[in-house]
């Protein structure tokens, strides 16, 4: 019960003094209204596929949603000491590290509805696996945002925090199949998709909007919660060494 | 000293090739104030986020209220309180606010930390602060909102880094007395600091500590014992100082005369030293005293004393361990 309060102060904490601040809302929004409409610009007044378009959308918004703020508010909140707050509560950093994530995975799953309902206005949705969906939306969600915990371990300043999450978030654009197939890659650099988590989940929900996807599902489902796994038992490995070293 | 609820036994922490703190031994008993006073970068704040599970120590036992480290380093972290070097609350939250939420991070529910925070900020004279962001609290505010904080869920033991550092004198007296009465009321208190005065005021044992090691470790009483061998007698004359020390110089050689910094004389003798004489010996040679007082031996004569010859000591035995 103990161990419950202050999970649920932190989550509550964080998701009030970052997360549903105004700057953070209008992220969600025009993040994927902007990716949208520049592919509606490309194609020059061509009929456009939203139903294609949807899960690089949702997968993209959930990675930046998650991403650019755990790593920063971890990091700022390490700068400012008040982290040193939460390492000396009597919870164990597990419980600890899932309520400073649980924020971001909250935060990045409505994200991830801000496409589609925007989507349900020009297309029909109804042919849509939405069992798949949720799922789907919530491994992407954890498994960037325990990338972004992954960053937040490595850094110490803000600014670091930053420019280390864009490196890995912006070749994921590219990488995972979000908007380029993966079939169109060049086949050197093809690997690279396979190691990184949002493939999986941008097949996945590729399978749940159009029905077609270019990996089996199952394999999909595995390597997304194999990735979770790993990441957090990285950045909580990490975590020992760096902050309580 | 009473049953001991801290236990550290050769506690070392090395970073890199650099020692932090050296083979550290100590105990403290319930009820006890206990001051670890030390020069800057001597190994205090590593000594107190080692016995407070944030920093994983190279070597060394430590047991906290019989629960040993790291085993069991959760369940002792539930009733320790900690007031780090820096007031380290969330800037964009008020006082209750912080209050509220520190009390959560240890499992109170709301029935009982609601109640509990305004208890303390009137304790602490912040009530009427108590809805304003931490951000724009003033340093002494800060300060006393921190060791609220740290309060919160009724800590057995309570660790203090630094705590009247860089705020003002009021809010510094206030917080020492603050600190009194929170002993009084039974919490063990750990104290580090680098101000001997307030280490004298409020501390029952004291452990010196240099370079990383504790050089010695007494109670308050027997460390000024060490300088109550000798006398002291501070005279405030009417200006003419070389005329006074020339004149208690030639009638009383055994007594030891210097000018103290705020320019008075200061008389020192190996037994105890008979006021009337000296006045007397002044008054005839036409020099006139307005205020003639007994220096109390300090706590700071026998630090420095003691730190002093430790540190040269080691800094020697440094030299000769490399050559």
């Amino acid at each position: 019960m103990k161990a419950a309060i202050a999970f649920w102060a932190i989550l509550a904490k964080d998701m009030r003094n970052y997360y549903l601040k105004p700057p953070n809302i209008s992220w969600g929004i025009i993040f994927p209204v902007s990716w949208t409409l520049m592919f509606f610009l490309r194609s020059r007044g061509a009929p456009m596929d939203i139903k294609d378009l949807l899960p690089g959308v949702m997968a993209m918004s959930v990675l930046f949603g998650t991403t650019s703020m755990l790593a920063v508010t971890i990091t700022f909140e390490k700068r400012h000491r008040s982290f040193e707050r939460l390492l000396l509560a009597p919870i164990g950093l597990n419980l600890l590290m899932l309520a400073k994530t649980s924020g971001a995975i909250t935060f990045g799953v409505i994200n991830s509805a801000v496409p589609i309902v925007l989507a349900s206005f020009l297309v029909d949705l109804s042919g849509t696996t939405w069992l798949t969906v949720l799922p789907a939306v919530l491994f992407i969600a954890m498994s960037s945002t325990f990338l972004g915990l992954f960053i937040a371990v490595s850094v110490s300043e803000v600014f670091e925090a930053q420019t280390f999450s864009n490196f890995f978030r912006f070749p994921m654009v590219f990488l995972c199949g979000l908007f380029l197939p993966l079939g169109d890659l060049p086949a050197v650099i093809r690997p690279l998709s396979y190691v990184l988590p949002l493939t999986y989940g941008n097949d996945l929900l590729r399978h749940a909007f159009l029905g077609a996807g270019v990996l089996n599902p199952a394999v999909s489902w595995v390597m997304l919660a194999l990735f979770t796994a790993l990441l957090f038992a990285m950045s909580i490995r990490n975590a020992k060494r760096s902050w309580i070293s | 000293m009473t049953s001991a609820v801290l236990d550290v036994r050769d506690l070392t922490k090395h970073y890199g090739d650099v020692v932090a703190v050296d083979g550290v031994s100590f105990r403290v008993g319930a009820g006890e104030i206990f001051g670890f006073l030390g020069p800057n970068g001597a190994g205090k704040t590593t000594t107190i986020n080692a016995l407070t599970g944030l920093v994983d120590p190279t070597g060394g036992e430590i047991s906290v209220l019989g629960l040993a480290y790291p085993g069991h380093i959760s369940e002792a972290q539930g009733h320790i309180g900690v007031v780090p070097d820096e007031s380290n609350l969330y800037g964009e939250m008020d006082g209750f606010g912080n209050l509220c939420f520190c009390a959560a991070l240890y499992g109170l529910p709301r029935r009982v930390r609601e109640p509990r925070a305004r208890e303390l900020l009137d304790r602490f004279d912040l009530a009427e602060v108590g809805r304003r962001p931490f951000a724009a609290y003033s340093r002494g505010m800060k300060r006393k909102l921190t060791i609220a904080a740290a309060l919160i869920h009724r800590p057995q033991i309570l660790f203090l880094d630094e705590p009247t550092t860089g705020i003002d004198v009021a809010s510094a007296r206030q917080i020492r007395r603050l600190l009194g009465d929170l002993n009084a009321d039974g919490v063990t208190i750990f104290l580090t600091t680098h101000y001997i005065e307030e280490a004298e005021r409020l501390c029952h044992r004291i452990a010196f500590i240099v370079a990383g090691r504790i050089v010695r470790i007494d109670t308050k009483e027997s460390l000024l014992a060490e300088a109550d061998g000798s006398s002291s007698l501070l005279l405030a004359l009417d200006g003419n100082l070389e005329e006074g020390a020339r004149l208690l110089g030639e009638s009383f050689p055994d007594i030891a005369i210097a000018r103290n910094p705020e320019g008075n004389l200061l008389l020192t003798a190996a037994d105890e030293l008979e006021l009337l004489p000296l006045l007397q010996r002044l008054n005839e040679g036409g020099v006139k005293v307005y205020e003639a007082r007994i220096a109390r031996p300090s706590l700071e004569d026998v630090f420095v004393r003691v730190t002093g010859i430790e540190a040269r000591e080691m800094k020697a035995a440094e030299g000769r361990g490399r050559g």
